[in-house]
């Protein structure tokens, strides 16, 4: 094993706390606003594990860093090109269909890295992995079923559902793509080699669209540069608008 | 003279889940651990889910209970390792839950029976519930929905 850089690790670790905190802006968007009552509830209670979630890793991240910032303090006060979050969890939710497709396809890699990262040689991060996975097996086991329900579903939900999946998939690839940060965690045991994951979760999400009637894209182009900061899509800018809106305007507010 | 940790888990027990107040913070498996370091008494809780409301809630609930004990000095240490499971409640909680209208966790995955009829004729309606612990159910015999207290 060897020695982890201190400025890689807080890069892996904004990682993980950016995917959950996006995503769970995202999803609590739809707080009361989903088709049906139970649905509202789930998608509120994802929401909330995913914040939790993002409160352990950028609380961990911060204290990696050593500069006196708190778990808030990275999530409310950094712009743009700070977040280090794919670019699939900051796509606009779109409908219903749309919103279960794209946290279907986070949650396939998720459950897989998270399963990887209880092993990690660093045993905060494997304490969080641990904490973490128990409440996303829940999350893929409905959105796996939403998806199926809706693509084997009517003429209209299948066509839906399609059009989400042709427009989600290009976004897949950059979960699996391994940067130098990525490489650094893998040499150092604290995260796996993210080509490793994707066996697991290709035969999930294979498995899945497949009863969902749905059909793969083909082509193997991937968006990138969310996980890098280099080039984030245009929405999240507008998102962190509204989610930083109260800390920009009334910096260092409390309850 | 510093109460004994016996002493402090039968005071902690009488500490209400803020979400459930018919169970104690310690029927939920939440207090970890009770020791002395000098004279502070630190006070391990584990969250049960990550993004649970309720956390600093029993937080303050544990403090303030202490506190009216004559104990000054606490310190509430948030442990996460290992992971909160509902193996951890106590079959005191357990029971009281059903009796609440609860259905209790089981390793099956599923109610036993509808806590208020005991049909054991009951169908999922959502994984997810009122609160992150819990999923929504119902009895198909007197059609009542009711919640379960999830495996985790
Ligand atoms: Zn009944």
């Amino acid at each position: 094993m060897t020695q982890v850089d201190q400025g890689q690790l807080f890069e892996f670790l904004c990682r993980m706390g950016d995917n959950t905190l996006v995503l769970g802006h995202r999803v609590s968007e739809w707080c009361g606003h989903a088709p049906v009552l139970e649905e509202d509830i789930a998608l509120a209670n994802t929401a909330l594990d995913l914040i939790g979630q993002t409160q352990m890793w950028l609380g961990l991240a911060a204290e990696v860093e050593g500069k006196g910032r708190s778990a808030d303090d990275l999530a409310m006060r950094r712009d743009v090109w700070d977040f280090r979050n794919v670019l699939l969890v900051e796509q606009p939710n779109g409908d219903f269909g749309q919103t279960m497709m794209r946290q279907f396809l986070f949650d396939a890699w998720h459950l897989e890295m998270l399963k990887a990262l209880t092993g990690s040689s660093n045993e905060q991060v494997a304490a969080i992995a641990a904490k973490a996975v128990k409440e996303v097996m829940y999350h893929v086991e409905r959105s796996g079923d939403t998806v199926i329900g809706l693509g084997d579903g009517t003429s209209e939900s299948h066509k839906r559902m399609q059009k989400a999946l042709d427009l989600l998939w290009p976004y897949v690839g950059e979960m699996f793509v391994a940067d130098a940060v990525d490489a650094a965690m893998a040499e150092a045991g604290v995260a796996p080699d993210l080509a490793e994951l994707r066996t697991a979760c290709d035969a999930r999400v294979g498995a899945v669209l497949a009863e969902a009637t749905l059909a793969i894209p083909e082509g193997g182009f991937a968006h990138k540069g969310g996980k890098t900061g280099v080039q984030h899509s245009e929405h999240l800018g507008h998102l962190l608008t509204q989610m930083q809106w109260l800390q920009r305007a009334y910096p260092g507010a409390t309850w | 003279m510093k109460p004994a940790a016996e002493e402090i888990w039968t005071w902690l027990d009488e500490v209400p889940d803020p979400e459930i107040p018919v169970i104690s913070v310690v029927d939920l498996g939440i207090v970890r651990g009770v020791a002395w370091e000098g004279d502070t008494l630190e006070v391990a809780v584990t969250p049960t889910y990550s993004g649970c409301p309720a956390t600093s809630v029993i937080a303050m609930d544990i403090e303030t209970a202490l506190r009216d004990r004559g104990i000054g000095a606490v310190r509430i240490k948030t442990q996460i390792s290992p992971p909160w499971t509902t193996d951890w409640l106590s079959d005191k909680g357990r029971e009281k839950l059903m009796d609440y209208g609860i259905a209790p966790p089981r390793a099956a995955g599923g109610p036993e029976c509808c806590p208020r009829c005991k049909s054991t004729d009951v169908k999922r309606i959502s994984q997810f519930g009122s609160t992150p612990c819990k999923a929504q159910w119902r009895c198909s015999d007197c059609l009542e929905p009711f919640d379960y207290f999830k495996c985790i």
